[in-house]
């Protein structure tokens, strides 16, 4: 033995270790990947070996080229293989190579389970240590759950070293498996009280981040924790512990008053030290960080607690000078944190952070985007009406100045965010904000067009008053569309011509010649725009050519109105062939309306009005939540078919998706127009009905705005690319710029004569109370908009009801941490002890149940013994046990191990499938182990069905054949797999025929075995522990439809509680009521039968249920359960 | 703490370790775009970096980068107090550490970063205590790896 060890440590010395490797990929940087490739040859050579410090040092290596991005999951069970080496050197390494390489999906991790147990409770505390941390990185929910337990126990070892790396992996347990979160909190709090500072800095960690998420289920322990923060010394710890109180207080505003004396002691304390190294500050080195922090940390904190105490502001005050001294610093990290930490008091205290904007506009300019980034952030909580259009025009010059796009869109993005915050609040001159809307529409390959798209329409329609100057500047936009759509495939400021045709046709009674923006529209360059402006386009030149004719109506001369019907017969063809449906279906429609009306023009008949009342109709902005918050009417069933549902193959023409695909049927739209007065007037019904049916006509909610961009456009038609280097001035626009002099002007006039107004008044009064006027800056009330803006309110539908839609990521992880932790631990709730599925063994029987069911096995037992005899003689090295669920079925025999896990209704499988028989389906999960010394494979599992039980078989295979599993079993390994059986009637138990078959392989030979096995189904296994209120339970027993039926326990001597969780365990019945001597318990089947038992300290059982046969069953089960103990 | 990563100013990766669970491909994706971003940045520019939705926490010391990431909510400047702790750890055990350390025994490098920080949260913030636990761990290893060294040195003799 001895000479192997030493021959094969001899061998050892010619293998490359992992320092060779290094060296040598660094020897071979032109061939970098031939040579690894030629390593990973060696190492899987080296991982064939037996040799376990051969195999360590393969490993070792492995996880090296991993983090090269080598593929090295193949290696994955190697891993386990040196996971599991006795010696602390190796264990250590496949530990490490396992955090690298294991993820959830790795299949292998479930192999682990009883070798991390193992280590978990080895006596050497680094074996713990090493598997702690290893499983910290690949902890799955599988692995958390039969590990809960554990780890909870290790969280009193009695090595500091071990509890502290067990309360921390804690969190990641809880995060995975949610139930054992209330069973270990107990444990968890008392840690906070542990002698050593590392654990209880653990224990702070850990419950700080489960209170950060689901802070109100942790306000019991703001003592304990206000206690800790006044006796602890370690800043990690209190600065987490402020951290939690920052959580908390808001929740219990109590607790913030109570706070302000400690903090306020802490700061002075921190700020004392702090400000011996204040005026040195941009020597502050790392050392001091940590008092850095806790200081930017107190200050923000005590701001957000001392919000609304009035006698506070002069210490913000302090903090925010404080703030300015670290953003004026060259050193740019503290000028990141103290932009970080204004924004915080911002959000409380704007007042005193709007005095520094000449400080935030300078971090504009900065050269770090993170800086100006942040510096973004503050602009947009420090704006007012005052001083918005300065704010906004340093945006723009910073627009102008941009390098990165990105930069730049977030740039145009912060614009339109600042000016139309809170329903355009500081806005006070509407004409100013669509100026700088069309100035936006000059940056070239910008994402965002459809975001000033957007704000166009709404501004347009909600603006009465700016509707005429907004109409001007689109007409000059259109009218220079060529400009803007340089580059159709990559610009997406195209889409601004959405916007500005829909304001032109939609308000064109304001437009001044609407002939030439007719013309405008229907340009031949129009064709290469994407189908959904065109489209727009369209539309609204016929509600152009409808204007045109009104303003001709009276005109004895008829030439323009007869000019503007040639202009769309000639022009509207080009569209009528556009490959975009939309557009060409809009365009025929228009063209066969002109050319009827034509007619009508030549024979002198009067036709505006009528072709007028098309559009006629005012549109109101409606709320985007408005259709979601219609409420529906009593008796309105909005799932039920109005019709017969519709046969398959209607399905299939269905429309593309398009923009206006929630339109009414286009029957109102007629090919061939008769213009009479009747259809006219069923038209405009149609239209009013289909505008309010139609969110995308007032609505301009960014989602909206995708629908219509994924409309095929013509990106395929090439287009001649304008090279345009130099930013636009688009021609005859006026600047914003002006606007903003102009605006000065208005309000220096404004305060001129609120002077002249005060002077009078105080000539009048005599009283010399008015001097603040005069010289101080103007407060915002005094300013007034520019005109009367009435900006009309989004239509919400009557009776909505008034709700925050504030719902929470359903995928946050930490959603499923929001437990109560206050209510007492119910037994059900324990964690589960040393099993190999813990939420199963919550419901699963008791282990002193296991002689159950010896009696059913009685006979296989005997023939299997019968069989090992013959195994014997054929093979004696041969040696594998088996070993059974307690519950369902002893078993011993020769060749493998099953452990029947858990019968259970598997909802989901139910689901999927479509199985309309109701609980019909039981999920069985057996673990098969190899005992043996060879390698298993081929495994065939097969069941021999009864009328009653089903093992469901894939699609296209007979009753009788078998499943192959899908895994082969080295030595010594265990793997699960779950069968599916279809149950027809549970009332009875049952009992299952089976064999599993495969083939032994050994290096000598491989031998095809076979092994019988009987599967029991138990009535208890069909129960679902089902919680029920006293209410409904009292109900249930009323209704008179449940069958009675009733036990005595013989010989049981048991407190009465454990009888009753006995029950609960073993049968997975739940409590419903105990009062005193007596408890009632309640449990369901998969197939919905009540099962209700009223248990009496007397040891005797009544029961009800409404399936006689399969109350007698439980029953006899019951009583099986406690005749032995 | 999410992940944290080392690598060179060539870009190449020297130590990776993961907090949450990640197919390699993401991790792949991940760390390619993170470490193109924070090589672009000039020497002068701040340590933080906002990247979609994480905030990325990078110094460097030498010819190597240290790059964090973590959530929303937590603290910049502690994670980059983290960081310098895990430089200094790193420097007590190798003995004024350079890049080559790293590489050369990047699993004792992996090692000393598990007893200082465990499931992305700092678990000793006492330097002294995770050296001690290292330099325990490692002794064991000693002992262990002895019985080896001393077969080898009988083999020796007896040829």
């Amino acid at each position: 033995m001895a000479l192997k060890i030493v021959k094969g440590s001899i061998d050892r010395m010619f293998d490359k270790n992992l320092q060779d490797l290094v060296r040598g990929i660094r020897n071979h940087k032109e061939d970098e990947a031939k040579y690894i490739s030629t390593c990973i040859d060696e190492i899987k050579q080296e991982l064939k070996q037996d040799n376990i410090a051969v195999k360590a040092n393969a490993v070792c290596k492995l996880t090296y080229l991993q983090m090269l991005g080598y593929d090295v999951s193949w290696a994955a069970f190697n891993i386990v293989e040196v996971m599991s080496s006795s010696k602390f050197t190796y264990k250590r390494i496949g530990y490490l190579a396992a955090s690298q390489c294991f993820h959830e999906s790795t299949d292998v991790i479930m192999l682990t389970t009883n070798q991390i147990r193992k280590d978990l409770s080895s006596p050497n505390q680094y074996d713990t240590g090493v598997a702690l941390t290893g499983l910290s990185c690949f902890v799955t929910p599988d692995l958390a759950r039969d590990l809960a337990n554990d780890i909870m126990t290790l969280m009193s070892h009695t090595k500091p070293y071990i509890r502290k790396k067990a309360v921390l992996i804690m969190y990641k347990v809880f995060l995975k498996y949610p139930e054992s979160l209330r069973p270990a909190f107990p444990r968890l709090k008392e840690k906070l009280e542990d002698p050593d500072p590392g654990v209880q800095s653990a224990a702070v960690n850990v419950i700080c981040e489960l209170a950060r998420r689901n802070p109100k289920n942790y306000l019991s322990l703001a003592p304990l924790f206000f206690k800790l923060m006044t006796s602890s010394t370690n800043n990690w710890v209190l600065i987490k512990i402020i951290k939690l109180f920052g959580a908390l207080t808001p929740l219990e505003p109590r607790l913030g008053k109570k706070l302000i004396e400690p903090l306020t002691n802490l700061i002075h304390r921190i700020y004392l030290f702090f400000s011996q190294i204040l005026h040195h500050l941009s020597a502050i080195t790392l050392v001091c960080f940590s008092w850095l922090i806790a200081f930017l940390f107190f200050i923000t904190v005590l701001i957000s607690l001392s919000s609304g105490m009035p006698n506070h502001s002069a210490s913000i005050q302090l903090c925010v000078q404080k703030l300015r001294i670290l953003i004026e610093d060259s050193d740019q990290n503290l000028k990141y944190l103290g932009l970080l930490a204004m924004s915080k008091i911002l959000k409380t205290h704007p007042k005193s952070v709007q005095s520094h904007k000449d400080l935030i506009l300078q971090c504009l300019d900065d050269k770090d985007e993170s800086i100006r980034l942040r510096a973004l952030d503050l602009l947009y909580g420090m704006v007012s009406k005052k001083n918005l259009m300065e704010i906004v025009k340093k945006l723009m010059l910073h627009v102008d100045k941009a390098e990165g796009t990105t930069y730049r869109d977030e740039l145009l993005t912060k614009i339109i965010d600042i000016c139309s915050q809170s329903n355009y609040q500081y806005i006070t001159n509407f004409e100013w904000y669509i100026s700088i809307l069309v100035e936006l529409t000059r940056l070239e390959g910008t994402r965002h067009g459809h975001l000033i798209a957007s704000q166009m329409l709404d501004v347009a329609i909600r603006v009465k008053a700016i509707r005429v100057f907004a109409v001007a500047q689109m007409a000059t936009l259109l009218d220079n569309a060529h400009m803007l759509t340089g580059n159709t495939q990559r610009n997406g400021i195209c889409e601004v011509l959405y916007a500005a045709a829909w304001i032109c046709g939609e308000f064109s009674e304001h437009l001044e010649n609407p002939m030439e923006t007719l013309e405008a529209m229907l340009r031949p360059k129009v064709a290469t725009l994407p189908g959904h402006i065109q489209a727009v386009y369209v539309q609204n030149a016929a509600k152009l050519f409808a204007t045109v004719l009104k303003s001709q109506e009276g005109n004895t001369d008829s030439t323009t109105a007869q000019e503007a019907s040639q202009l769309m017969i000639d022009r509207l063809p080009l569209f009528v062939q556009s490959a975009n449906l939309e557009v060409q279906e809009r365009a025929s429609c228009i063209l066969q309306l002109v050319k009827y009306i034509q007619k009508l023009q030549q024979k002198d008949v009067e036709v505006s009005e009528e072709v007028c009342a098309l559009f006629a109709g005012e549109l109101n902005p409606v709320a985007p939540k408005a259709q979601k918050k219609v409420p529906i009417p009593d008796g309105l069933d909005l799932d039920a078919w109005i019709n017969e549902p519709p046969s398959e193959s209607e399905s299939e023409d269905e429309q593309p998706k398009a923009i206006f695909s929630k339109e009414e049927p286009k029957h109102s739209r007629p090919r061939h127009t008769e213009v009479d007065e009747k259809e006219l007037a069923r038209r405009r019904e149609a239209r009013k009905q289909e505008q309010a049916n139609n969110p995308f006509y007032i609505k301009a909610s960014p989602s909206s705005q995708k629908v219509y961009q994924e409309t095929p456009g013509v990106e395929h038609i090439p287009v001649v690319q304008i090279d345009l280097s130099v930013p636009l001035k688009v021609p005859g626009l006026p600047m914003s710029d002006q606007y903003v002099k102009l605006e000065e002007e208005r309000r220096q006039k404004e305060r001129a004569e609120k002077k002249k107004k005060d002077k009078k008044k105080r000539k009048e009064k005599r009283s010399g109370r008015g001097k603040k006027h005069d010289s101080g800056p103007e407060s915002e009330e005094d300013i007034t908009p520019a005109h009367m803006v009435d900006i009309v309110t989004e239509e919400m539908p009557e009776n909505a009801l008034p709700s925050d839609d504030d719902e929470r990521d359903p995928a946050d992880p930490h959603k499923a941490l929001d437990i109560d932790l206050d209510k007492p631990l119910a037994d059900s709730e324990k964690l589960p002890v040393r099993s190999h599925r813990a939420a199963e063994v919550l419901k699963s029987p008791a282990e002193d149940e296991e002689g159950e069911n010896v009696s059913s096995l009685e006979p296989k037992k005997k023939s299997s013994k019968e069989k090992r005899e013959k195994k014997k003689d054929k093979d004696k090295d041969r040696k594998v046990k088996m070993l059974f669920d307690r519950r369902l079925l002893r078993l011993i025999s020769v060749m493998l191990t099953f452990i029947f896990l858990f019968y259970s209704f598997d909802r989901k499988a139910y689901d999927i499938q479509g199985n309309l028989q109701d609980g019909s389906q039981v999920v069985v999960s057996v673990i098969f182990e190899n005992k043996c010394d060879s390698f298993l494979k081929s495994m065939e599992f097969n069941v021999l069905d009864s009328l009653n039980s089903k093992l469901q078989r894939p699609e296209g295979s007979g009753p009788h054949d078998s499943l192959t599993i899908p895994f082969q079993l080295p030595p010594g390994v265990s793997n699960e797999a779950r069968f599916v059986f279809t149950v027809q009637s549970i009332i009875m138990p049952q009992k299952l025929k089976g064999t599993l078959t495969f083939i032994v392989k050994n290096e000598e030979s491989s031998t095809h075995e076979k092994l019988d096995f009987k599967l029991h189904f138990t009535c208890t296994s069909y129960l679902i522990t089902t919680p029920c209120y006293s209410d409904a339970f009292a109900k249930l027993l009323e209704s008179g439809d449940l069958k009675s039926s009733s036990i005595r326990l013989e010989g049981v001597n048991m407190p009465f509680h454990h009888l009753l969780a006995r029950i609960c365990f073993h049968h997975h019945f739940s409590v419903v009521e105990r009062i005193d001597s007596c408890a009632s318990m309640y449990s369901r089947s998969i197939q919905g039968h009540h099962v209700c038992l009223l248990v009496k300290i007397t040891v005797s059982v009544d029961a009800k249920c409404d399936e006689p046969t399969l109350l007698g069953n439980v029953l006899d089960e019951i009583k099986q359960t406690f005749s032995q103990c | 703490m999410q992940f944290m990563l080392l690598f060179s100013r060539q870009g190449k990766l020297r130590l990776q370790k993961w907090y949450v669970p990640l197919s390699d491909k993401e991790k792949k994706k991940i760390t390619r775009e993170l470490v193109q971003t924070v090589l672009a940045r000039k020497p002068k520019m701040c340590s933080f970096l906002e990247w979609r939705d994480l905030k990325i926490v990078y110094k460097r010391y030498a010819s190597l980068y240290f790059c964090c990431a973590t959530e929303g909510q937590d603290n910049e400047l502690i994670t980059l107090e983290i960081i310098h702790r895990y430089v200094e750890l790193l420097d007590k055990y190798f003995g004024s550490v350079c890049e080559l350390d790293i590489i050369f025994n990047f699993e004792k490098a992996y090692f000393i970063l598990d007893e200082f920080l465990l499931g992305g949260e700092a678990q000793e913030t006492s330097k002294k205590n995770v050296l001690k636990a290292i330099e325990q761990a490692d002794l064991l290893q000693e002992n262990e790896m002895g019985l080896f060294y001393a077969l080898l040195a009988a083999v020796s003799t007896l040829n």
